[in-house]
């Protein structure tokens, strides 16, 4: 392990935090900037994470590793897989130099997120520069830990807006044994009872798409159940770089003119009537709709099904993320004030309020 | 009173008048049942940890939601501090009553609301116990997987407001991991909905902030967890060592080798005697320790995991191998461990049962220094081990009748905890902080995490009236604790004046 890159920086991270809260000056914390097209827009200072790099303890039997925020998520992943070890939640990158800060500030996870969950579930522990400008560690190194509260998973998905990440602590697990993807021709309405159907059984299901026209699987897990599930389910294979880049978002759909949405519901919801094109992923609890259809009519759509939307297209609307509800909010607000009182942290990043 | 459960050592909590609330209680929700004699306060004086007994002002016991929002409102109104109680289960004193305060008992919110199969979710009230989920989704080969070892009586808002663990979090997760949505009252009787229905929400992660938050943040009046089809099949191997160091390093061996057990546990030959003796699992009963390693999942995957997780055994240094021959033999194997509180319980009229955290590779260095504590306190120490996750449940023997054991007992569970900070662990892993561990709390942050923690309670309840003396330490309790221990060669709040 080592890079020759690889350097603790917290300390001018930290100078430069002290500064922004003495000056009152907002920070718009950026590693890569892979994820900087969700949200809004931030005006400030760049913090930039990125010298701040490296793995700081990695031991494959203990499931546990612990790296610096700026460190590349390449780099990462390739010290994992050298011990056939992985992130379970598979979190896109969005780009070659995409940082840990970033996967954990936006909390994105990949096709295996229904399954074996999402970057909160394996987060452990964070160190946090705080809105008092103090360096401080949350949670730890250990799979549970109930001391304190979470601010750790609280930290997972928040945007920077209440705090710059230093550092994390993952769960790691090791890569199955045998991965096989197949393809059945099948229709949505179809496959979203398939899937539910299967949901109740133990198949070794570890990634469920359809694009419109077939249902895409990827079974993961020992030779025995892999094959069997194979042999009962039938079906073309499939290249596994499929998964990459439904992740990564290369498929074709998503080259299309339209904005892009992303659609959270419960997995069982029927197909939505909205206008464009749909892509269901996540066995149908995440949804990528490429519609011009107005902010307001999606949401609504969304809404009456128990989910929520966000806007992928940069720009295009002043609320990318789905509305709170005026109780949900005040509770934000109460939170961000209380974590970050000079509101320096992406101030509007999330929300216009935050 | 001792310091640990003196629920003024956080200041002296403002006098209540009693029969005022009473009276307005009554005449606002005639209906409310509320207890306020001796004898009927008596029950609800301690949760599972009955070394703390404290009797509450009153105890209410609300059967509607709009009865909890109308308890809330008033006690907020009224500045009454307000302690959320489930099935009493938690062994951290979570929700030991205040003197001058409500108990708010949630136990009659007890309905199952709506399986979903289709959606593998679960509804339920509060008060639903833990075990009934999993009754309740049996007839669609369902499961809530979090099984904390008290799950026939623990209620599920109870395991939220813990966030409680269990045999197979290693494989699983704790109950944060098989939530998706949870329904909350606030202080002053506010509803909010935290998750969805979906894998996630819009803002930031309240689910997992109150999850574990040990009803400081909110009241829960609803949780809808996640179900998981019924592992195909279970196997379960049993392992013999000649020493502790040996067994743990058999369990990095099965993880190097890439395999996740559902249950690894370990069990020391206190332990191992002990549950011999109450259940007669067939339990070597000379070995050091043993291991329980049980694979689950579909049919073939079960059987060639077995075959590699014997090699790694073996080649570890497993002194005696058994794999359960049937379903009866493996329920054996496990009853022994499950019980294994109450077998220990046997040896001993009382017992302290401490639930620290460790990283795996530390097990052979601190099971050796809590021999050594053992013998320097002159109290017996049986340890339990949840292996795969970390989690240990050393059990202090004690005798209460013999004056000043109950405080060596504490004293030694002390020691036992900031060990476990000391090599990179936590002072709890899945019973939480509650009144118990609430000075260890103290070890494992500085004044400043300590801080943020106030400040994020302050952004939910400002006043500090959901279980206050919980959880989170004042700043001046750390002080005054801390003037009894030094901390890496330093007093843990150097800024704060000494008394």
């Amino acid at each position: 392990m080592g890079h020759p890159q690889d350097f603790d920086d917290s300390a001018a991270l930290l100078e430069q935090v002290s500064q922004a809260l003495e000056d009152a000056t907002p920070l718009r914390i950026q590693g890569a900037n892979s994820k900087a097209f969700l949200g809004r827009i931030v005006a400030g200072e760049i913090l930039d994470t990125r010298t701040h790099r490296g793995i700081v303890s990695y031991d494959p039997t203990e499931l546990v590793v612990t790296a610096r925020c700026g460190t590349p998520l390449a780099e990462l992943l390739e010290v994992l897989d050298a011990a056939r070890q992985m992130l379970p939640c598979e979190p896109p990158a969005f780009a070659d130099d995409a940082t840990l800060g970033g996967m954990i500030a936006s909390g994105l996870s990949g096709p295996r997120r229904p399954w074996a969950g999402s970057v909160r579930d394996f987060v452990l522990g964070t160190r946090v520069i705080t809105g008092h400008g103090k360096h401080l560690r949350f949670g730890g190194e250990v799979m549970k830990n109930v001391a304190g509260y979470d601010l750790s998973r609280l930290m997972v998905g928040s945007y920077g807006a209440l705090g710059v990440l230093t550092e994390v602590s993952l769960k790691v697990l090791p890569k199955p044994r045998q991965s096989l993807s197949i393809s059945l021709e099948i229709g949505s309405e179809r496959a979203l009872q398939r899937l539910a159907e299967w949901g109740q059984q133990p198949l070794p299901i570890s990634a469920a798409c359809h694009d419109g026209e077939r249902l895409h699987l990827r079974l993961e897990g020992g030779e025995g159940s892999v094959a069997a599930a194979h042999e009962r389910l039938g079906g073309e294979r499939l290249e596994a770089s499929y998964w990459a880049d439904l992740n990564e978002q290369r498929l074709s759909f998503f080259d299309q003119d339209q904005p892009l949405w992303r659609l959270s519901v419960a997995p069982n919801t029927p197909p939505l009537a909205l206008p464009g094109r749909q892509l269901i992923d996540w066995g149908g609890a995440q949804r990528w709709l490429k519609s011009a259809a107005e902010a307001a009519f999606i949401r609504k759509v969304v809404e009456e099904v128990g989910g929520h939307a966000t806007c992928y297209s940069h720009g295009l609307s002043d609320e990318p993320f789905h509305p709170l509800s005026p109780a949900l909010l005040f509770y934000h607000q109460n939170l961000k004030r209380q974590l970050d009182p000079r509101g320096i942290f992406n101030p509007g990043r999330l929300y216009a309020e935050l | 009173m001792n310091i640990l459960y003196d629920e003024q050592v956080d200041g002296v909590r403002p006098d209540v008048d009693r029969a005022a609330l009473l009276q307005a209680l009554h005449s606002q929700w005639p209906s409310l049942e509320v207890l306020h004699q001796q004898e009927e306060l008596k029950p609800y004086e301690c949760d599972g940890l009955s070394a703390y007994r404290t009797t509450p002002l009153m105890v209410v016991l609300p059967r509607h939601i709009d009865e909890v929002q109308g308890v809330l409102r008033l006690c907020h109104e009224r500045r009454v501090p307000v302690v959320a109680r489930g099935a009493g289960t938690g062994l951290s004193g979570g929700a030991l009553p205040l003197e001058k305060g409500v108990l708010l008992v949630m136990a009659r919110f007890n309905q199952i609301l709506h399986i979903d199969p289709a959606a593998r979710t679960a509804r339920v009230q509060p008060g639903v116990r833990n075990l009934a989920i999993s009754q309740a989704a049996a007839p669609f080969g369902l499961y809530y997987a979090p099984d904390p070892s008290s799950q026939i009586a623990c209620s599920i808002g109870g395991n939220v407001a813990e966030n409680a663990g269990g045999v197979h979090c290693l494989k699983y997760g704790l109950t944060v991991h098989n939530l998706l949505k949870v329904e909350i009252l606030t202080v002053d009787g506010e509803r909010l909905t935290l998750g969805s229905s979906a894998l996630d929400a819009p803002g930031f992660d309240l689910l997992a902030l109150f999850t574990g938050s040990e009803g400081m943040l909110g009241v829960i009046t609803e949780v809808t967890v996640k179900l998981l089809p019924r592992p195909q099949t279970a196997k379960v191997l049993l392992a013999a060592f000649d020493s502790v160091a040996k067994a743990g390093r058999a369990v990095g061996d099965i993880i190097a080798a890439g395999i996740i057990p559902g249950g690894l546990e370990m069990m020391d030959n206190l332990a191992i005697r002990a549950a011999e003796d109450f259940i007669h699992a067939g339990y070597p009963v000379d070995a050091e320790a043993i291991l329980l390693c049980e694979l689950d999942g579909v049919e073939a995957d079960v059987h060639d995991e077995c075959n590699r997780v014997r090699q790694v055994l073996e080649q570890a240094g497993a002194t005696e191998l058994r794999q359960a021959r049937d379903e009866a033999e493996r329920v054996r194997f496990w009853a022994g461990r499950k019980n294994a509180f109450p077998a220990v319980g046997r040896l001993s009229p009382d017992y302290y049962c401490m639930d620290g955290t460790i990283p795996r590779r530390e097990l052979p260095g601190v099971l050796q220094a809590i021999a050594q504590l053992s013998a320097d306190y002159g109290l017996r120490v049986a340890n339990v081990f949840h292996a795969g996750d970390g989690n240990m449940h050393p059990l202090i023997l004690f005798d209460a009748n013999q004056p000043g054991e109950l405080a060596r007992a504490e004293a030694l569970g002390g020691k036992i905890l900031e060990l476990c900070v000391k090599v990179g662990g936590s002072i709890t892993g899945e019973h939480g902080v509650g009144r118990e561990k609430i000075n260890q709390m103290c070890v494992q942050f500085n004044s400043d995490e300590l801080t943020v923690f106030h400040a994020v309670k302050a952004a939910f309840d400002p006043g500090g009236l959901l279980n206050p003396g919980k959880n989170i330490p004042t700043l001046h309790r750390c002080a005054e604790f801390g003037a009894m221990h030094v901390h890496g060669g330093q007093l843990p709040f150097p800024e704060l004046e000494r008394f």
